[in-house]
């Protein structure tokens, strides 16, 4: 996007976002593996360590790909 | 700082962990710096207000429907969802494709070729400055009350999900959108809309998969509910509205299809500048076309976030949900339904992601709103009736400084709005009586060349003026209900339905009848900005994936196999 005034393009910062969220949702699901939080329906299929793990897949995709180089 | 946040509500929906905290302060960080960084880009007015006309298709696509994806809508619709079932979905389907896709193919290019700024800068040039001046003041008023109401109903829904206090969410929400808006414009708001997009998404969507899986499915799902609330049907949304005591929103189809579809959906996404801005900052007209197009197949799938957990609620919730007047203390209200579902199936970190999600939501919702009303007020009112030949530079300040100053009038509004609740209702009606009637001026104006100056002027103030009066009537004295909605049944959904229609047709009326006996406006002067006298772009020579009418027909397509689907 905007490629003439070399703006880092949105989706860098889309896939930014993502990853840093991945990774903290990974690593809480991850924590508490063992010890599921109280009051948390179906929390036996770890919902949190594969979307963690998703949004890190997303997020590595969208700055590869729109990673701004070149920019001034 | 944490001690304030926890003034308040002394029982909350959901707590917060560490790294939910965490995880609401890093958005926090990433808008404010996207504000800053985007300043440099800000400079010239077409940058400031039109985020210098450069967006791609698919960035000005996705703000566009992302700029009406705010947290209001979405606990609003849910809990709409809960009380009403699968037909709230008809305000995401019939209530919006049929609107994105006209305004892709018809409409914009001629917003697009006239080069204007915002729709009351069409109407200038189409109609002359009585229609313009009264379609921006009142959209520049309404739309500063409605980034209050904003404001005001994320402190509120902060208090009651996280009790966190009042003054806390309204200072920070404030700040950071002052502080992101007026550094980059519209530049930011639209940044910002994009990452809002990704993360009512990624917030969200854990809950129907989650919700399906508990219930077997969605024939687990119905059957649940059939089971929970039996002899209601929650799951049609068609079948019911044969009669308007069929079905517990008290529509018949033709509120849903000419009051909603045609009405208040064509008035809202074609006409209301909050939304049209976002395409407006399209780089070319191919993209201008494809972005409202683009946005239609993302707005079809929002059902899935906003009304599915509503069903879902209704299915796995061991208790009832009640309307708001209603409600007593240890009871939900019907718009609790998102954040219980949220709470339910997302522990620590999912749930910051779906509370970020909420008050990027909600914070996009006020930046939307004073983005354009910067423009309006700049553009449209203080340029014509009060300075007319200042350098750029001094618009491009102005712009800031109504930003920063609409933020303060917003602030003013929510603490209205706390001490007088009734008020948000009529902040929220006072907006629709707007809409309808401005979508008859403006696509008379686009399609029929004789429409008169003062046609354009008395048709919509006739509109408006019959949107108020019906409005008015049906909710002083119920006995009107059975007159303008046809049932007394109507619920105040339903209602609003009917009064769009009343007021459209009364625009159309008087707009033709004026136009007939005054005198129209010489061919010179609408060059550009009728169908009649404009060269339309066509795009004879893109390939099919790249001609906006294939994806156009596309979205209409898969419209009516959902309807079908869902009959």
């Amino acid at each position: 996007m905007i490629e003439k005034r070399q703006i880092i393009p949105v989706w860098f910062f889309v896939g930014l976002l993502l990853q840093v969220y991945g990774v903290l949702i990974l690593a809480s699901g991850l924590a508490h593996w063992s010890h599921p939080p109280g009051g948390v329906e179906l929390s036996n299929l770890h919902a949190p360590v594969w979307w963690g793990a998703l949004l890190i897949v997303l997020g590595v995709i969208y700055c590869a790909k729109y990673y701004p180089r070149g920019e001034t | 700082m944490m001690a304030m946040m926890a003034v308040g509500a002394p029982t909350t929906l959901v707590h917060l962990s560490g790294v939910d905290l965490l995880i609401i302060a890093i958005y926090f960080l990433l808008v404010l710096g996207i504000g800053f960084y985007l300043k440099k880009f800000a400079k010239t007015g077409e940058d400031f207000f039109l985020a210098g006309r450069e967006m791609t298709a698919w960035v000005a696509g996705l703000a566009f429907v992302s700029a009406n994806l705010g947290s209001l809508e979405l606990l609003g619709w849910a809990g709409n969802a809960y009380q009403y079932g699968i037909m709230a979905a008809h305000w995401y389907w019939i209530g919006a494709i049929p609107a994105m896709v006209f305004l892709g193919l018809v409409m914009m290019p001629f917003y697009y070729i006239s080069k204007t700024h915002s729709v009351p800068g069409y109407l200038k040039l189409r109609y002359g400055t009585e229609a313009s001046a009264l379609s921006a003041v009142t959209f520049a008023f309404m739309t500063i009350l409605m980034s209050g109401v904003n404001m005001y109903a994320m402190a509120v829904v902060m208090e009651v999900v996280l009790g966190w206090s009042l003054h806390f969410s309204i200072i920070v929400s404030s700040l950071t959108v002052g502080v992101y808006v007026a550094a980059g414009g519209l530049f930011s708001a639209i940044f910002n809309e994009v990452l809002q997009f990704f993360l009512i998404w990624f917030g969200a969507l854990l809950i129907p998969i989650l919700g399906l899986v508990e219930t077997g499915g969605w024939s687990g799902m119905v059957a649940r509910i059939h089971h929970n609330f039996p002899g209601q049907d929650f799951t049609h949304m068609w079948g019911p509205m044969s009669s308007a005591s069929h079905n517990p929103m008290g529509v018949h189809w033709i509120a849903i299809v000419f009051g909603l579809g045609a009405s208040v959906s064509m008035g809202y996404w074609t006409t209301d500048f909050l939304v049209v801005q976002r395409v407006l900052s399209a780089r070319d007209v191919r993209s201008a076309k494809l972005a409202p197009i683009i946005g239609s197949f993302f707005k079809m799938a929002v059902p899935l976030i906003v009304i599915l957990p509503g069903l879902l609620g209704r299915a796995v919730l061991p208790f009832h949900l009640v309307p708001a007047n209603v409600a007593q203390p240890g009871q939900f209200k019907f718009d609790d339904v998102l954040p219980l579902m949220l709470a339910r199936y997302c522990g620590p970190g999912l749930l910051g992601l779906g509370i970020t999600a909420l008050i990027a939501g909600f914070m996009a919702g006020m930046a939307g709103n004073v983005s354009a009303f910067a423009t309006v007020w700049t553009y449209d009112i203080y340029r014509p009736y009060m300075r007319k030949d200042a350098p750029d530079a001094h618009y491009v300040s102005m712009g800031r400084w109504s930003t920063i100053i609409g933020l303060f009038v917003s602030i003013g509004t929510a603490y209205l709005v706390q001490y007088n609740k009734s008020m948000m209702d009529y902040v929220q009606a006072l907006f629709g009586f707007f809409i309808a009637p401005l979508f008859g001026t403006v696509v008379l104006g686009m399609l029929w060349k004789r429409v008169s100056r003062m046609g354009g002027f008395w048709g919509l103030l006739a509109g408006v003026l019959t949107s108020i009066t019906v409005f008015l009537l049906m909710k002083f004295d119920p006995s009107w209900v059975k007159v303008f909605a046809f049932s007394p049944l109507a619920q105040p959904l339903a209602q609003a339905m009917w009064q769009a229609l009343w007021a459209s047709v009364t625009c159309v009326v008087v707009t033709v009848l004026v136009t007939l006996v005054t005198k129209p406006k010489p061919d010179e002067e609408l060059k550009g900005l009728v169908y009649a006298l404009t060269e339309v772009p066509r795009e004879e020579h893109a390939s099919w994936l790249h001609r906006p009418v294939i994806w156009g027909v596309a979205a209409l397509a898969i419209l009516v196999v959902l309807q079908i689907i869902f009959w």
